[in-house]
């Protein structure tokens, strides 16, 4: 019964334009992104650069590969993403109540449980194929466009520099982080979705907790690096980059296959996951004590 | 007794300059044996470590060719290769043509007992400012040499020989290098907190930086296009 | 017969309102059942109740003899509904609708059954056409194909004719009998009006403030013969007193607003008029009551 839901749910989701729109403006983003690093690269990558110019021979056209403007655009466009789930996740079930069709379906045997699962699922399945489509746009496009070599990661105060056969399997773990990174925004938008009534309400809500927990942690102050920051899921939903942040022996040069501090990703990610199973424990629960009125 | 007192003086009036003679022969000596290399590419391996960059161990290729062209590539990879690289050559200090060389004495570098000499270029259109070589007198190689430039602050050579000590060419080379401050302004890469950044010393201004290059093979003398240091 | 819908003592508060209060009634197998009442009397919120929607505050459902808290699942594969508007997937079309909500009912339907069922409510030649292009006369037929794809044995349809034109409520008007006396289903239709529930409902109900005021069979309650009687004077409480003592006692029914009523044959009201007369009580107002829609008006102005 719960894959026949999962199949509804995700049937309806795909029966809406709305749902295009996303992955419509993902591949818009990028391709202007893509376009933009084509003309003007070499000035993107001096702007990392600029001060170790004296220093060192950049060799700023091979720096700028196509794992490095895939870096970039997911550094640009994941941030906003959190927007485009809470469209779909937003309105999973206050859409629903919005559409009076919420009636319908609670009056069927199934459970609420399952209903809401079943939207999760949905949500999690639309999550990772904007992921993929992210990917096969960002990723081999950007490949194709810019070709292969090492990636150079710019941090705020070092670099990292990783073999290019060392760079494929980040990217997929980067991704596959980032789908819980973006689970997490879906939980949230489901959970407020499950309080609500029409579908803007959750939307905002949700965009505006994301906004307000980023500008708290990139304010970078003591009494919320202390107390908030380690906790905000914000904060662990960058985790995505950690994988491009690589490890070095006592030589100074890195270890391929290396990730630095690889226990503060396994942390990000339970931290996420606990977010979720959260979102989702009080979504089941407002959503079996709702009386269902719309 | 005026005699002896008249011959003293004179002695110790002209040993600088008799020694700047030597040093001089040195030099020549050590150029002759380096000018035997006409051009080379060598192949190696390049580690990095300067505090701010993450580097894998890169194959490079280094190519040379009389008398001051050198350059190191990273042709499978991107590397950062220091702009002082180029002092790898030791033809920008022994083929200086007008300098005043001067006899710093002895010093043991790596357990070999080598000659000190001095070198500042007369010429202000030099590059370099000052030099210090550290030479092995009896295999005619440069061990060390410290490089003050005008523009790209001071580079410390340390150089070890063995299957190319007869060309002049190490087999390793330690060069060391002054860095800059590297920090982008916050916000600009949003950053993921792994925890790292608490362990790196908050300043990391005026650093030394390293880079080593363990040669594994040289070609002397086949030829070098002059394309490659394009 | 067997009971089908059986309610006791349902009661719902939504903080200090109470929408329904201490409803029972019973909905026997086969029965179009009405379900009387003013907008805002309790309808709908019984109705969700019945569907699992809205939690009851104190009562009990049983639905084919069945608790509907421990049974939901069986009750609901066996049950179909329409409540208020049947709003359904705009973006979708109305095969596609009928689809989803046969595989939410845990049915297995055909291509061919769902095509039935549109020809059943007269949508078959637009059964590709997305719903937002339908009028509402349409949405409301293919709100019923919906709740009855997966053949429900107990169909409850809310205000099924809201909104419909002349025509549209004629059609659904025919589509109920035709569910019930031909297909042997069981009915709970609601509707703010009498003159509906008059033509299709055997058995019904009226509920005012969320409380029962009536529950029986439509034919005996709208019997020609017997009239309700609303008496006005100016001594209520010694009226009522009085008549308690005597063989009219047995016609008395619950008092409304200040007004005795009493169900008697209209024969009898003559002869009822002299007694009072007789009695020294002080008459107001005598007055028939002559259908159960001047009974209705009575209470939902009250």
């Amino acid at each position: 019964m719960f894959i026949d839901l999962l199949k509804i749910e995700l049937f309806k989701i795909f029966k809406r334009p709305r749902t295009f729109i996303a992955f419509g403006a993902i591949a818009v983003i990028i391709l202007l992104v893509q376009f933009a690093l084509k003309v003007n690269g070499k000035d993107f990558v001096q702007f990392y650069t600029d001060s170790q110019a004296d220093t060192f021979d950049i060799p700023y056209e091979k720096i700028l590969n196509g794992y490095f403007v895939c870096v970039a655009v997911l550094h640009m466009i994941l941030i906003h993403v959190p927007l485009l789930v809470a469209l779909i996740a937003g309105d999973m079930i206050s859409g629903e109540a919005g559409l009076g069709t919420l009636r319908l379906i609670a009056g069927k045997p199934v459970t609420r449980t399952q209903l809401i699962l079943a939207k999760f699922s949905a949500s999690t399945v639309y999550v990772i194929l904007l992921l993929v489509w992210m990917a096969v746009f960002a990723l081999l496009g950007s490949m194709l466009i810019f070709g292969t070599e090492d990636l150079v990661v710019f941090r705020e105060t070092d670099m990292h520099i990783m073999k290019s056969g060392d760079v494929l399997w980040r990217f997929f773990a980067a991704f596959v982080f980032a789908a819980l990174a973006l689970t997490t925004i879906a939980a949230m938008a489901l959970m407020f979705s499950v309080f609500s009534e029409n579908s803007l309400g959750p939307i905002v809500a949700t965009v505006c907790v994301v906004i307000v927990f980023t500008i708290v942690q990139q304010l970078r102050v003591p009494v919320f690096e202390e107390t908030v920051n380690p906790w905000s899921f914000t904060t662990h939903m960058l985790g995505w980059k950690g994988f491009f942040y690589v490890d070095k022996n006592a030589e100074g040069a890195t270890i391929a296959g290396s990730v630095e501090n690889p226990g503060s990703l396994v942390r990000s990610g339970l931290i996420l996951t606990g977010y979720i199973v959260l979102f989702l424990l009080i979504s089941i629960r407002g959503f079996n004590k709702k009386d269902i009125l719309s | 007794m005026k005699k002896m007192r008249v011959l003293f003086l004179l002695l110790f009036l002209a040993a600088p300059a008799l020694y700047a003679q030597e040093v001089r022969t040195l030099l020549q000596q050590v150029k002759a044996k380096y000018d035997k290399v006409n051009d080379y590419t060598a192949t190696g391996k390049m580690k990095t470590n300067v505090i701010f960059i993450k580097a894998p161990v890169a194959t490079v290729k280094v190519y040379y060719k009389r008398p001051d062209k050198l350059k190191i590539k990273n042709e499978s990879g991107v590397s950062f290769i220091p702009k002082g690289s180029a002092n790898v050559n030791m033809n920008n200090v022994l083929g200086l043509s007008d300098y005043e060389a001067v006899d710093g004495g002895t010093e043991k570098i790596a357990g070999i007992n080598c000659r000190v000499v001095k070198i500042f270029p007369l010429s202000d259109d030099e590059s370099i400012t000052r030099s210090t070589l550290y030479i092995d007198e009896t295999k005619l190689l440069v061990m060390k040499s410290v490089i003050s430039t005008k523009e790209n602050g001071t580079y410390e050579l340390l150089m070890s020989y063995k299957q190319y000590a007869e060309w002049g060419l190490p087999d390793k080379v330690e060069l060391t290098f002054n860095t800059r401050d590297y920090k982008l302004p916050k916000g600009v890469t949003i950053d993921y907190d792994n925890g790292s950044g608490k362990d790196k010393p908050e300043d990391a201004k005026n650093k030394k930086g390293k880079v080593e290059i363990a040669y594994s093979s040289y070609i002397i003398n086949k030829g070098v296009p002059d394309s490659v240091f394009n | 017969m067997s009971e089908v819908i059986r309610v006791k003592q349902l009661t719902k508060d939504f903080g200090d309102f109470r929408a329904v209060n201490d409803l029972s009634f019973t909905v026997g197998q086969g029965q179009v059942y009405g379900f009387l009442g003013q907008n805002g009397a309790g309808k709908s919120t019984t109705i969700r109740m019945l569907l699992t929607l809205i939690e009851p505050t104190a009562g009990e459902i049983e639905i084919f003899g069945m608790n509907l808290r421990k049974h939901r699942r069986e009750i609901l594969r066996q049950t179909g509904a329409i409540i208020e508007k049947p709003d359904l997937y705009k973006y979708l079309t109305a095969k596609e609708n009928l689809r989803i909500f046969s595989r939410l009912s845990g049915a297995k339907v055909t291509e061919q059954q769902i095509m039935d069922q549109l020809a059943l409510v007269g949508l078959a030649g637009r059964s590709d056409s997305k719903v937002k292009t339908y009028s509402q006369g349409m949405k409301q037929r293919l709100g019923l194909a919906a709740a009855l794809i997966h053949n429900p044995g107990l169909i409850i349809l809310d205000e099924p004719t809201n909104g419909l034109d002349p025509q549209g409520i004629a059609d659904m008007r025919n589509l109920i009998l035709h569910l019930s006396h031909d297909l042997g289903k069981t009915l709970l239709v609601s509707s703010h009006l009498l003159s509906e529930m008059e033509m299709i409902a055997d058995h019904m109900i009226i509920i005012h403030k969320g409380r029962k005021v009536v529950e029986g069979i439509v034919d005996e309650l709208l019997n020609p013969e017997k009239s309700m009687v609303e008496l006005v004077t100016a001594d209520l409480p010694g009226t009522l007193n009085l008549l308690q003592q005597t063989t009219w006692a047995a016609m008395l029914k619950e008092p409304v607003n200040g007004t005795l009523r009493l169900e008697m044959n209209k024969a009898a009201i003559p002869e009822f008029n002299r007694d009072l007369v007789e009695q020294g009580i002080a008459v107001q107002s005598l007055r028939p009551m002559n259908t159960l829609e001047d009974y209705f008006l009575s209470l939902t102005k009250a």
